[in-house]
């Protein structure tokens, strides 16, 4: 029997695996995709907001503040990429300036400090933004993450300290009798004492699985998005506009691989699964945006996408509570924006307040906060160091994706890491080999090549990205 | 650090040309390196294992592979040196370029530089393709490396975006390979591709093209199930009503070619208005001693012409190295609305001698007079009985006289 079960491989699934694996238990996490940090995980703004924006007094307010706190040593023990920016919300006239005022005292009653910028501060700082910003309200404790490898060096740390992660196996039923909970898969079925419902965008019907009056319900959101080149200045900070009874609207930010982001919007939709984008949510965004601006960049656009946030209806906050039926089974629901954010201190408020209560945890006493170290030889300035390198490992000379400038030691790096490969979608997650401006027009027959060698298969086995998403179709007569 | 002349970015036919030519007139081919990122010399032409290359600058029609092998033998026979595996990961500004291959990371300087790094397909994120971003959707010239060089088959049933060169050829090639190609759309009211392709790949086969037409949404989750069509008005607006469902595995995208040319973001080159580089006679940039040819500098129709182009490249690098610099004040290129872009977008006060002006029509025009003419001076007026934006243009001249405040290029309808 195992002592916790995680369902889902998000943020939050990934964080709690990992803060689990400090103690001695027998972890298991279940994750239908076959990949970690696939759902919402992996298509929002990838942003760390401060925390001056939810309710004060707020789950959501709580777990922003101490998760946006913990980034910094986050991001070195696991080796992410995470960049303090700072945010500006701009606001474009006096009413919107009032506006500003009431979310700098909501992020003091947060405990966020902010300052009010005037116009030529703001203008300063952001040159190509619409020269009508009228002030701006500056948060310098938000920053921008690479939330994919956020997730996949959490998990594969959380592996390294002894965590099972199953993918591709999807929860199809959950009971309970006695002190156990039986948790059943397309695959499998797995007993566990405790079993926690990260399922994110799924986790209402993962908890009426369980219980089946459950009574909170996701709406998704969708929020569609548009990625611009690295080759060109635009802004340096998470560029916000004065939030509206509309939502946040639509921001203009860097990435943490030096793209742009501009998007998203907010529209419901009837499937999490539905991520299609479409032709006036685009132009809506580009609209919005092209007030930001001074001049649109959106000719700079490299790719379009979209990703579903867990909104709840009628519940204006997260979710997190154990199921009415068994303590022993405890739902996260409605981890919406700012769940990214909060991810690890949702893992560590889970633990204090839950699991510390059902299970003994001792301390392991080998847990190693840390991964391997990663090479990106991106990221290496010297050239000595570089030559130093490729001497020492000829692969990482032999470069795959030249726009990313991804080399095969790069690629054999991940491969060889403890969270499986299973997809081109996947390597780029990771290396962003084909997410330059050829989209993997010339990298991507390589690294299916490199792909199949690895996991010994033929070529028209390699997927896109799930189950059925083979991109070849059979050998040529 | 090692030193070269001239050093080539690139290794296809764009980059042979130029240091053959470079070679011939007068620098020592131990003294001209090119740089080139895969395996092989000769770069796209490889995949490109149909015929019709060849035919301006051999009189005969040859198949991609034997095109550059043309080249590669020369450049075997002089003896210029070239690396192969070897990327150019930045152009310095203190004329020095940094490499890297399997053999180390370093750092090489350079009198002159040459940029012949092609371009690239645009891609399903570049046109803003709406709908899943599933697996079948894959640019043209994608599909024929899966299929030319890793011999696997990427669809059965494919719809084609786009009447670009690649996506007819691939029409055709996909067809002999035993999938069904159900059709071309083409958001312009006119097809963007060689006539010689729309008769030789698509009519042959009874492929119909669908003109005015997109793709407005793909369908399908994990794998492309269908794509949905529809028209498009005047000003390029889906028209309301026209969608159609087309059930499809596989959508290839023959939308445009666009330079290589991220590499030069680093030099801050001087641009026009539209952002192009400026680009002179010589296919020298604002930047002295960095010349640029080729696919790089503007996608052309026929391999012959960036042939022709890279030895412009060639011969201006070998001369700036030989006898320094010659630059002058520059007058504008300009060009009336029926013409899409010239190149070059200047010309030095001082230059004599040949020039060669490439541009493109905006849209098919028939009954033409094509004018190149200073402001007291016309030095060629050639009538046309039909210009196409898919057909460079290419007119030559010879300057003898300073040429007074600007250049026009112009497309006037006649009477």
């Amino acid at each position: 029997m195992k002592d916790v079960i995680i369902i889902g491989a998000g943020a939050v699934g990934c964080f709690l695996a990992r803060e689990l694996s400090r103690y001695n238990l027998d972890i298991l996490v279940l994750e239908k995709n076959n990949d970690v940090g696939n759902g919402a995980s992996s298509a929002n703004s990838a942003i760390i907001h401060s925390g001056y924006d939810p309710k004060p007094n707020s789950l959501k307010a709580k777990l922003n503040v101490e998760g946006c706190a913990m980034f910094d040593e986050l991001s070195k023990e696991l080796d992410f990429h995470f960049f303090k920016i700072g945010s500006l919300t701009l606001a474009f006239n006096e009413e919107e300036n009032k506006t500003l005022k009431e979310l700098q005292n909501r992020g003091e009653l947060n405990g966020v400090s902010t300052s009010i910028l005037s116009k030529e501060e703001t203008l300063n700082l952001e040159p190509n933004l619409n020269d009508n910003v009228y002030s701006s309200l500056f948060a310098p404790t938000a920053g921008i993450v690479d939330c994919f490898n956020m997730c996949a060096h959490t998990m594969e740390n959380a592996i390294d300290n002894g965590v099972n992660l199953k993918l591709d196996e999807e929860v199809i039923d959950i009971t309970h009798q006695n002190d156990k909970i039986l948790v059943k898969t397309n695959k499998d079925i797995y007993e566990s004492r405790i079993v926690i419902n990260a399922a994110g965008l799924a986790s209402d019907k993962i908890a009426r699985l369980f219980d089946k009056d459950f009574k909170l319900t996701i709406e998704p959101r969708k929020g569609e998005y548009y990625v611009l080149d690295n080759d060109f200045d635009l802004v340096n900070h998470v560029c916000f506009v004065v939030p509206s009874k509309l939502g946040k609207g639509v921001l203009v930010s860097k990435t943490s691989s030096n793209n742009y982001i501009i998007g998203p919007n907010n529209v419901e939709t009837t499937s999490i699964d539905d991520v299609s984008t479409d032709n006036e949510s685009l132009i809506d965004i580009k609209n919005k945006s092209s007030k930001t601006l001074k001049v649109s960049p959106i000719y700079k656009t490299i790719r379009v996408f979209a990703g579903n946030r867990a909104h709840l209806v009628n519940y204006d906050d997260f979710y997190i509570e154990p199921s009415k039926l068994n303590p022993n089974f405890i739902n996260l629901v409605g981890i919406e924006s700012p769940g990214l954010t909060s991810s690890p201190a949702i893992a560590k408020y889970v633990i204090n307040e839950f699991i510390s209560k059902l299970i003994k945890l001792d301390l392991k006493s080998n847990f190693n906060p840390y991964v391997k170290k990663y090479i990106v030889m991106k990221d290496i300035k010297s050239v000595e160091e570089k030559d130093k390198i490729i001497k020492s490992n000829p692969e990482y000379g032999k470069i795959i994706c030249s726009c990313e400038c991804v080399s095969l030691g790069e690629i054999n790096d991940v491969l060889s890491r403890s969270v499986p490969i299973n997809s081109i979608k996947a390597l780029k997650k990771r290396l962003r080999t084909g997410y330059g401006r050829c989209q993997g027009g010339f990298c991507q027959p390589l690294l299916a090549g490199i792909l199949a060698k690895h996991k010994d298969i033929d070529l028209k086995d390699i997927l896109y990205s799930e189950d059925d998403s083979n991109i070849l179709k059979e050998r040529a007569k | 650090m090692k030193h070269y002349k001239i050093i080539i970015i690139g290794g296809g036919s764009a980059a042979m040309g130029a240091a053959l030519k470079a070679n011939e007139t007068g620098i020592d081919a131990k003294d001209i390196l090119i740089i080139e990122k895969s395996e092989y010399l000769g770069g796209i032409l490889n995949q490109c294992i149909h015929t019709g290359f060849g035919l301006s600058e051999f009189k005969e029609e040859l198949t991609g592979p034997e095109y550059a092998n043309r080249f590669i033998v020369q450049i075997k026979e002089k003896g210029i040196p070239y690396l192969l595996s070897t990327m150019v990961i930045s152009i310095n500004l203190d004329k020095t370029v940094e490499i890297r291959s399997v053999n180390g990371d370093e750092i090489l300087s350079y009198d002159a530089l040459i940029i012949a790094t092609g371009c690239i397909e645009r891609s399903p994120g570049a046109i803003k393709l709406n709908g899943y971003r599933c697996a079948g959707i894959m640019t043209a010239g994608q599909a024929q490396n899966y299929l030319n060089n890793l011999g696997y088959l990427p669809g059965k049933k494919v719809f084609i975006l786009g009447s670009g060169d690649i996506g007819l050829i691939m029409a055709r090639r996909m067809t002999l390979e035993g999938a069904k190609v159900i059709g071309v759309a083409e958001l312009m009211s006119y097809s963007n591709g060689l006539k010689r392709n729309i008769v030789q790949c698509l009519e042959d086969y009874n492929i119909p093209l669908y003109l005015s037409t997109t793709v407005k949404e793909t369908i399908g989750k994990n794998r492309l199930e269908k794509i949905i069509l529809a028209s498009v008005d005047e000003k390029l607006n889906f028209i309301p009503g026209t969608e159609k469902e087309v059930e499809c595995d596989t959508l290839l995208l023959s939308v445009g070619l666009i330079p290589n040319v991220n590499i030069l973001s680093k030099l801050n080159l001087n641009k026009d208005k539209t952002g192009k580089f400026i680009i002179d006679e010589k296919c020298e940039t604002s930047r002295e001693g960095i010349y640029i040819c080729g696919n790089s500098l503007h996608v052309h129709d026929l391999v012959d012409e960036v042939t022709k182009e890279s030895r412009i490249a060639g011969y201006f690098a070998a001369k700036y190295v030989l006898e320094g610099e010659t630059k002058d004040d520059v007058i504008p290129v300009t060009h009336n609305e029926n013409v899409g872009y010239v190149v070059p977008n200047v010309l030095n006060k001082n230059y004599r001698g040949n020039v060669s002006i490439k541009f493109r029509c905006r849209r098919p025009m028939r009954n033409v007079t094509v004018i190149i003419k200073d402001n007291t001076n016309t030095f060629k007026s050639i009538k046309k009985m039909a210009i196409i934006p898919s057909e460079m243009q290419n007119i030559s001249f010879n300057v003898s006289n300073d040429i007074d405040s600007y250049l026009n290029v112009e497309i006037k309808e006649n009477e």
